[in-house]
């Protein structure tokens, strides 16, 4: 097997990429995948806990890069799901302890014992974000439908594309479909037409996240919850399969538009 | 007797004038001048205005010569003499000023529509936030300017898309610059030392041109012929 080694990053900071990379690697995991979650924000660790596994931290990527743990040591199995790791983040240190050729050799390392890495990217445009990004194939950008994360969106897709790692693909996280169709809400359509990149996902505001993420149970693993189909259809969605996207609400104004927006190449 | 000849520059030639007081050999007369100044004179065209000396078309050779030894071309003789002008026409030399202008009538050129044009910079791409272009004339975008990208032009902006970034035209002072786009909302405007906000969106989107009138920006509703 090669892996995808996928990073989710986002400029603006709290927009869901840790519960992002948490759900989707549970989902793309509990879809039969051999799956390692690495978390790159050092310093400001959160996978561990939403990913439920923080008791069990040993070892951290910072003792992997200085030599001091071997992978195997340092990877922490999920005990729910099978095939589902965790590489967590150092507490004790920040992100200048790690350098882009060091996540480069680690993703190289990784690449022939799984199928997807999966990188959760500090907030920002500094170390930390590089970081994150040097290893990537696959770039996933997460927003919120407000403006200054789409304006932060909008910078990050500007970064990875001069980097050659553009131009990532787009997951709107944590829409209202009641306040977007009152207008007091950006509208999926409103945020593609700035920032013109595919569209991986839609994932409706849930306060099952808050509660599941309390608990250490990534919400993808509950049918029940909007949010967590979601994160699964996007596993789906990364593994090739053609999901349509849920109407989140009753009106076609929502459907209509998105599905004019998935022509091949996605471009609004 | 070391006084120097009277220089004048007529087109792209030098003309010595022999004065009617002078007297001496023509060649010292001539190369005394030349010798002073000879940085000024290398590679020059020379014609001598002798008045009314004579002169052989021997001494004119040798003449000739001394001045082709100091790269200095002799092209032609003025003289009222006629044996002056006898001496030139047998070395082929021009005895008036004026063949040249005619010259230059004759292969006057036709008249030349092409157009000039502006130091200008084509962006093919459209802006993200973050993203910058500086250039000291003329910026066209070919693509968005999103909110966040900056365009500064020392000429004019045109933003064949949404402008909705900052954009400063004329920024080294121009005020007759202008600002086009297709879809007129940029975050800031400014115009050399002119700056505006956006008004609230009225109406449909249709490209607009901003330029300043009456020391403030105004934004009008593009037409050719504004």
């Amino acid at each position: 097997m090669t892996a995808t080694i996928i990073t989710i990053t986002s400029g603006k900071g709290g927009v869901g990429k840790t519960t992002a990379t948490a759900n989707i690697g549970a989902a793309l995991a509990s879809m039969g995948r051999r799956v390692v979650c690495i978390d790159a924000d050092i310093g400001l660790r959160n996978l561990d806990v939403v990913m439920g596994l923080e008791n069990r931290i040993v070892y951290d990527l910072v003792d992997i890069v200085e030599g001091r743990a071997k992978l195997r040591q340092a990877m922490i199995k999920d005990k729910r799901i099978p095939e589902l790791y965790l590489i967590p983040a150092a507490q004790t240190r920040d992100k200048t302890a790690v350098s882009p050729g060091d996540m480069i050799r680690l993703g190289d390392e990784l690449r022939d014992e799984f199928d997807y890495v999966l990188i959760d990217s500090p907030a920002g445009i500094e170390r930390g974000f590089r970081n994150a990004i040097a290893p990537a194939d696959v770039v996933l950008i997460v927003t919120n439908p407000e403006v200054s994360s789409v304006r932060d969106a909008d910078r990050i897709i500007g970064l990875i594309e001069a980097e050659s790692k553009g131009p990532g693909k787009l997951i709107v996280n944590r829409i209202k479909p009641e306040m977007v169709k009152r207008g007091d809400m950006l509208d999926t359509v409103d945020i593609l037409d700035v920032l013109a990149i595919d569209l991986i996902g839609v994932v409706p505001e849930d306060e099952g996240v808050v509660v599941a993420s309390n608990q250490g149970n990534p919400v993808s693993q509950n049918k029940d919850s909007r949010a967590g189909r979601a994160f699964h259809n996007i596993a789906r969605r990364l593994e090739g399969e053609d999901v349509p996207f849920e109407t989140l609400e009753a009106g076609d104004g929502f459907f209509g538009k998105l599905s004019r927006l998935m022509r091949p190449g996605g471009q609004a | 007797m070391n006084e120097s000849l009277a220089i004048k520059g007529v087109r792209d030639s030098l003309v010595l004038t022999v004065p009617p007081t002078a007297d001496g050999p023509l060649l010292e007369l001539v190369l005394t001048t030349i010798d002073g100044r000879s940085a000024f004179f290398k590679g020059g065209k020379v014609a001598i205005d002798l008045g009314a000396r004579e002169i052989s078309a021997a001494e004119l050779g040798r003449l000739r010569d001394r001045l082709s030894e100091r790269e200095v071309h002799l092209f032609a003789v003025l003289s009222t003499a006629e044996a002056s002008q006898a001496a030139a026409a047998n070395l082929g030399l021009d005895r008036d000023l004026d063949r040249v202008t005619q010259a230059e009538e004759v292969t006057a050129p036709a008249i030349d529509t092409r157009l000039p044009g502006e130091n200008a910079i084509l962006v093919e791409r459209t802006l993200r936030s973050g993203n910058q272009v500086q250039h000291a004339g003329h910026v066209i975008v070919l693509g968005d300017v999103n909110p966040g990208a900056e365009v500064v032009a020392g000429g004019n902006v045109v933003v064949w898309g949404r402008l909705r970034g900052v954009v400063h035209a004329g920024a080294g002072g121009d005020e007759k610059a202008v600002v086009c786009a297709l879809d007129l909302a940029p975050t800031q405007l400014r115009i050399a030392g002119h700056v505006a906000l956006s008004p609230e969106r009225e109406g449909t989107v249709h490209p607009e041109k901003a330029f300043v009138q009456d020391d403030q920006i105004v934004a009008e509703a593009w037409s050719a012929a504004g």
